[in-house]
């Protein structure tokens, strides 16, 4: 029986949140006399600055500095992958529209958004590249293009009994977090620097400031309570902010805040990878998968940033949940003149797997089957018969799948959710609506858990044990909204078997767990969990042996159970163990460290084994269009997903419905529009729609898979941050299903985002025979 | 400014001698009274992180509450109102119930747009409603998927609501005197005859009603405003007057009122209307203001154009009619001397007649609270399965929302079958060049305007489901 873990504790800021008092970084109390920041940007996409006039800007009521490139102490390079191509302001030439040109530092936060758009630009425009077709045309990869390869996929595709081509088009993703990017910088009597920042990366922000302002690392505190979201925008990008400020306060010796208006958020900063996939595959009568290649495009936008193992991601996720014997596939990494696309929920593999999704459903339409029996005959092989002594199949990139568990998984949930039944419903119900159509569709999720560079996947903790009892953890993970500090307080709690009230839960702060890695990957709790349990279990094994010598009896005796020590006969709180050992002079503070086992990685090669387990899911997902207007609704989704032995299902459940709905808004309604000047359209949420409460499932089942990691993660719990986003693949695929159906063919070519435009378009022209919408 | 701005905040009335007239109560909260449960989230009224609760003076007498983005209000506007914001929700250091039921069902993940989730339920929960996706509709979460938020309003539906729900309203009369109010800037009349000759004398002068559409110039554009009249305060301009016949809209009637007053006629029509913005948006946002504001794309335009509506301008004591129609010249320009304003909108029942079609859809990338692409309406009857009159206008298909006269003649007289819907679809591109934007291109916004034609059709053969919402509903039970 544990006391803290699997069981659905509340967020532990709930009540703050609900109460308004939770404080985000643009809510803490700044001393009188703080200054605010506003970035100048740049009205062009591409091109040189031949006149940069800040004149005006400076006269402007309420500034007290403005700030051009080289007004910088020195040049400050915030590329989260050191490739030197992202200047905090723009240097001689301009890369996007809406990059940052200059800062202003004023007295207000409306006087500094005033007086930003008031200086005297002249920028000599060059042609921007702003599509992928532009980036193939002109070239602009990032790097050579990487290409992995298992077995032959060419000779498998000729000679294969049946084959289809294709091309699918998916559209980026705004991550609009609620709460903008925000910083704080407060600049010390010495010279160092205190910066409180919405960032998923306080060491990154840390390492940045400290190299604008040529500081040792540990002359720069950054800390960060919570975040109003981040799903991955405040990986990388909120280094801009916290290093402006940290600059500023540098300059001005008062402290310095900024946050974007949303507008400039979306202007500014880079969003989730659009990508174009080239298909072909050979198939069996079955429609087993012989050989398959892909080839990938993505937009990168203006800088490096993340871009690289964003797009190995889509690579690493290119066979989704099925066995690809023969596979190719190859990736081109394209720099526009546009935002600098970044991480997002996902990193990558969701766009990877549209593109295999889509793959079986050609083949399905092409062999008049069920796409479901298309899936199953290619999913992986279980974990139950390679524990049996078959040989487990491997991934593209060589890593044996040796922990599936999708075969039963889609099955169970197949069943449970009547997909046959209402399958078969559905197309008789459509044979009789004269206007509104029907899809169903059921599609499977494996994704791969762990940092792809592998050194990320390491967590440092610090924990305390007071003389009272009571307990503080400190970890290098950030809360955004997931709950992690529930589920390390709650291991924590079940390390000493005390209440989860117990356990203390802090602000991240690399003044006190240095080294961190980003909280991304899904990784938090894993990583983090890890480590808080290795610092609590070093307090604990001291306590042990104390109380141990103390009683004169073996350490086995000793028990942390049912919110006691035990020690033999005799029960003490753990108050009173605590104070008897400090009253011994033990020492009640630990570290902790962690770092992930078994995985190693080389990118170029495409082989290795860059994850330690896999986790798994499926959603069955049933829509209705109308053919007339391209409108949809999603009228019911029913999901299994694994998150093994859940750490805490509440939180879990919570992480999937948010989830899917939020892939469901990627794959239909959020659509991103730049004009031929490069000019974000969708800059607002007024032009970009993120759905709202009645855009999710009215019917919406959400069921934990009843199983446990086989790897020994915290708790044998997997990670749910990332891979239930990809669950709502399925609802594009139920609407390329309805309008097939409406259109009166097999198959349809959808795109996506599917708005109602791109349904009501894709219908009339595959009725009128061609099927490219 | 002669007399302070007086109002109730969570129960503590407030009076400010300085209330500058594009100070917004989001920045005043937060900035001033470091009041920082109320969240900025976009600054434009459409993500619902601001939303907090005030009271609205009725025309007929009392108050009532109502939810508003703390955005795009602006301090002026607050005037003899209770204003309750995330801090206020509880009493006597417990929560409101819907507070309570977050926590319990897991409603809040990141909790940046809690607050005004909070607020929006309360006030929900303050008028007995269970419509939770249309109370929830101006307010955006990217973390839960909603369910879990529906979940605790659920939960929360049947506790009952903190005292000052009612006590609050009760201490509004004696808190703002009649007469006009002044700032730097900016007066608020609250007689519409002393506004008119105002006016008629400060021609100038910027008029506010709703701010839905201004509060944006200031937010967004950064315009200085004044010199602005609010018109808030003109409570006789609210009234909506109903005859057997027609029905007369102030300019002031809140959009909401709208919808109500339509609904009554013509659910359909209801339903069309619920789509225009979101809760907090139709409160604050008027009928003049929507009129007066002409955008190609305003939604209760071609509504009333279709119902053949007549508008009321007003310069001083002069008044004069005219079709809606005809005010709107081209893009930005309308038919409106320097001192003239809108003082309402009169339109014919939209009421069931034998062979009476009356319709009007939207059609957008999000259900709720989007922009229309296209919002077509159409006010047929059909007589011994002939048409004998029509009467269609589009909103998204030309620089003005327009009737489709051409249209309209290849129906009238034509037998009302597939053919005649065919051919009327094809006159459509006489009346209407549509444009492309990031909302929807050219060729989209024809197809979609023939495919509302067509619907009209299916729907008055009365053949199967023809509105995906009904088919969304049927699903859900
Ligand atoms: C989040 C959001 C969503 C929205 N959604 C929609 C939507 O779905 N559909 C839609 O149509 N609109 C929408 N709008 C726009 C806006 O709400 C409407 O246009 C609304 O009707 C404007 O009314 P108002 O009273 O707020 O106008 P204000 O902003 O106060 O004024 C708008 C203009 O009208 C003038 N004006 C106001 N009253 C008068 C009068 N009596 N006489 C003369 N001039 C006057 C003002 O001077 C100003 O030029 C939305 C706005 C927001 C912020
Ligand atoms: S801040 Fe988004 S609606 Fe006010
Ligand atoms: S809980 Fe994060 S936006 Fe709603």
């Amino acid at each position: 029986m544990t006391v803290a873990v699997h069981k659905p504790h509340p967020h532990d800021s709930a009540p703050l949140h609900v109460s308004g008092k939770a404080r985000y970084t643009d809510d803490i109390p700044a001393p009188a006399g703080t200054l605010h920041l506003a970035f100048g940007l740049s009205p062009a996409a591409r091109g040189r600055i031949r006149r940069l006039d800040l004149a005006p800007v400076r006269a402007a009521e309420g500034v007290v500095a403005v700030l051009g490139a080289d007004d910088l102490p020195r040049p400050v390079d915030l590329s989260p992958a050191h490739a030197g191509d992202e200047p905090l302001l723009a240097t001689g030439t301009v890369h996007y529209l809406g990059q940052p040109l200059f800062l202003v530092v004023a007295t207000s936060h409306l006087a500094a958004r005033r007086a930003a758009r008031l200086a005297g630009i002249d920028i000599a425009g060059e042609k921007p590249v702003l599509t992928i077709d532009d980036a193939i045309a002109a070239g602009t990869d990032l790097e050579p293009p990487l290409e992995w390869r298992k077995g032959d996929a060419e000779a498998a595709i000729a000679a294969a009994p049946h084959r289809v081509r294709g091309r699918i088009e998916v559209g980026g993703q705004e991550h609009f977090y609620l709460e903008g990017h925000a910083a704080l910088a407060l600049p010390l009597e010495d010279g160092g620097m205190e910066i409180h920042a919405s960032t998923q990366h306080p060491t990154e922000i840390q390492h940045k400031v400290a190299e604008a302002l040529g500081l040792p690392m540990s002359w720069v505190r950054v800390s960060v309570r919570r975040m109003g979201g981040g799903f991955g925008g405040k990986e990388s990008q909120g280094s801009a902010l916290a290093v402006a400020c940290a600059i500023a306060a540098w300059k001005t010796g008062r402290p310095c805040r900024m946050r974007y208006d949303r507008d400039d958020d979306m202007i500014i900063t880079g969003k989730r990878h659009e990508i174009r996939i080239d298909y072909e595959a050979g198939f069996d009568a079955d429609g087993r998968l012989l050989g398959v290649r892909f080839a990938h495009f993505l937009r990168c936008g203006w800088s490096t940033d993340l871009s690289l193992p964003v797009a190995d991601r889509a690579m690493l996720h290119a066979d989704n949940a099925y066995h690809l014997p023969h596979v190719t596939i190859r990736s081109r990494r394209l720099r526009t003149n546009t935002q600098s696309n970044t991480a997002f929920r996902g990193f990558g593999g969701p766009q990877g797997m549209m593109g295999i999704e889509r793959v079986i459903q050609h083949v399905a339409a092409t062999l008049g089957k069920d796409p479901l029996e298309v899936r199953r005959v290619n999913l992986y092989r279980p974990m139950a018969a390679v524990a049996a002594g078959e040989a487990a199949q491997t991934t593209p990139y060589g890593q044996p799948v040796e922990d599936s568990i999708i075969d039963a998984l889609v099955d169970r949930l197949a069943r449970e959710a009547r997909y046959a039944e209402r399958r078969a419903a559905i197309a008789r119900w459509n044979a009789g609506s004269p206007v509104i159509k029907r899809g169903i569709a059921l599609t499977p999720v494996k994704f791969g858990i762990s940092f792809t560079l592998t050194h990320l996947n390491q967590a440092g903790a610090l924990v305390h044990l007071y003389q009272d009892g009571s307990i503080r953890i400190n970890h290098g993970g950030t809360e955004m909204g997931q709950g992690l500090n529930m589920k390390v307080a709650q291991v924590a709690a079940e390390a000493f078997s005390v209440p989860v009230e117990a356990v203390r839960i802090t602000t991240t702060d690399t003044a006190r767990v240095p080294n961190t890695s980003a909280t991304a990957a899904s990784s938090g709790s894993d990583l983090n969990g890890m480590a808080v349990k290795a610092a609590c279990e070093t307090i604990r094994a001291r306590l042990t042996r104390f109380l141990a010598e103390r009683h004169q009896c073996p350490e086995e005796v000793v028990r942390f159970s049912e919110g006691r020590v035990h020690v033999g006969t005799n029960v003490l709180t753990l108050a009173e163990a605590a104070r008897a050992a400090h009253e011994a002079r033990i020492s009640l503070s630990s570290t902790g460290f962690y770092a992930t086992p078994k995985i190693h990685w080389d990118r170029t090669r495409g082989q290795g084994r860059p994850f330690f387990y896999f986790a798994y899911g499926a959603a069955v997902s049933e829509v209705a269009i109308d053919p007339l207007t391209g409108e949809t609704r999603i009228l019911r989704v029913d999901v299994l997903h694994d998150v093994g032995r859940s750490l805490n299902p509440a939180i879990d459940i919570g992480q999937i419905e948010g989830g899917f709905v939020q892939g469901a808004g990627w794959l239909t309604m959020e659509e991103l529009a730049w004009d031929e000047r490069g000019r974000l359209l969708t800059h607002a949420p007024s032009t970009y729609k993120i759905p709202v409460a009645s855009d999710r499932p009215r019917i919406f089942n959400v069921a934990l898979w009843d199983g446990e990691n086989r790897e020994p993660t915290i708790y044998r719990s997997k990670a749910v941050g990332e891979p239930p986003f990809m669950l709502a693949i399925s609802v594009h695929q139920a609407i390329a299903e309805a309008v097939a159906a409406a259109a009166g063919v097999p198959f349809v070519a959808l795109d996506a985002p599917a708005t109602p435009e791109r349904i009501a378009l894709a219908v009339r022209n595959a009725r009128a025979g061609e099927n490219a919408p | 400014m002669t007399r302070p701005l007086r109002f109730l905040l969570n129960g503590s009335p407030v009076s400010l001698a300085e209330a500058p007239a594009q100070r917004t109560l989001l920045d005043w909260l937060r900035e001033e009274r470091r009041l920082t449960g109320t969240k900025e989230g976009c600054n434009e009224g459409d993500c619902g992180a601001c939303t907090v609760m005030i009271s609205d003076p009725q025309p007929e007498g009392g108050h009532r509450w109502q939810v508003r983005n703390a955005c795009i209000l602006l301090l002026p506007m607050l005037h003899g109102r209770a204003v309750r914001t995330v801090e206020g929700l509880g009493e006597g250091g417990a929560f409101h119930p819907v507070q309570e039921e977050l926590v319990r069902h897991h409603g809040s993940q990141c909790g940046f747009c809690t607050p005004g989730i909070a607020v929006a339920l309360a006030a929900a929960h303050a008028d007995g409603r269970r419509d939770f996706d249309t109370a929830l509709a101006g307010n955006l979460c990217r973390c839960t998927g909603y369910a879990s938020i529906i979940r605790a309003a659920e939960a929360a539906a049947e506790a009952p609501a903190p005292g000052w729900v009612k006590e609050d309203l009760a201490r509004l009369d004696d808190l703002a005197a009649p007469g006009p109010l002044t700032g730097p800037g900016w007066i608020a009349h609250d007689d519409v005859d002393a506004f008119a000759a105002w006016y008629r004398d400060h021609p100038e002068a910027r008029l506010v009603a709703g701010a839905t559409d201004v509060g944006l110039w200031v937010t967004k554009k950064l315009m200085d405003i004044t010199p602005v009249a609010f018109l808030h305060r003109l409570k006789r301009l609210k009234r909506v007057e109903v005859t057997t016949t027609h029905i007369t809209f102030g300019a002031l009637a809140p959009i909401e009122a709208l919808r109500v007053r339509l609904a009554e006629d013509a659910p359909q029509l209801g339903a069309f209307l619920s789509r225009f913005g979101s809760e907090q948006v139709r409160a604050a946002g008027t009928v003049g203001g929507n009129i007066a504001n002409a955008s190609p794309i305003g939604d209760s335009l071609p509504l009333l154009i279709a119902l053949g509506a007549t508008l009321r301008l007003r310069r001083s004591e002069t008044r004069r009619e005219m079709p809606l129609e005809d005010f709107f010249l081209d893009y930005g320009v309308q038919d409106r001397k320097s001192g003239e304003f809108v003082e309402a909108v009169t339109l014919p029942r939209p009421r069931a007649a034998e062979g009476r079609l009356v319709r009007a859809w939207k059609i957008s990338k999000r259900r709720d609270q989007d922009i229309s692409a296209v919002a077509g309406a159409f006010d047929f009857v059909i007589a011994n399965g002939t048409v004998s009159t029509a009467r269609i206008a589009f909103g998204g298909m030309a620089a003005t929302p327009r009737r489709a006269r051409a249209t309209e003649a290849a129906l009238v007289g034509r037998p009302w079958t597939e053919a005649t819907i065919r051919a009327a679809g094809e006159a459509l591109a006489e009346d209407f060049t549509p444009i492309s934007d990031m909302r929807a291109s050219a060729r989209y916004r024809m197809e979609a305007a023939r495919g509302l034609l067509e619907r009209l059709w299916h729907e008055s053969r009365g053949t199967g489901p023809i509105e995906i919402d009904r088919v969304l509903e049927e699903a859900a039970r």
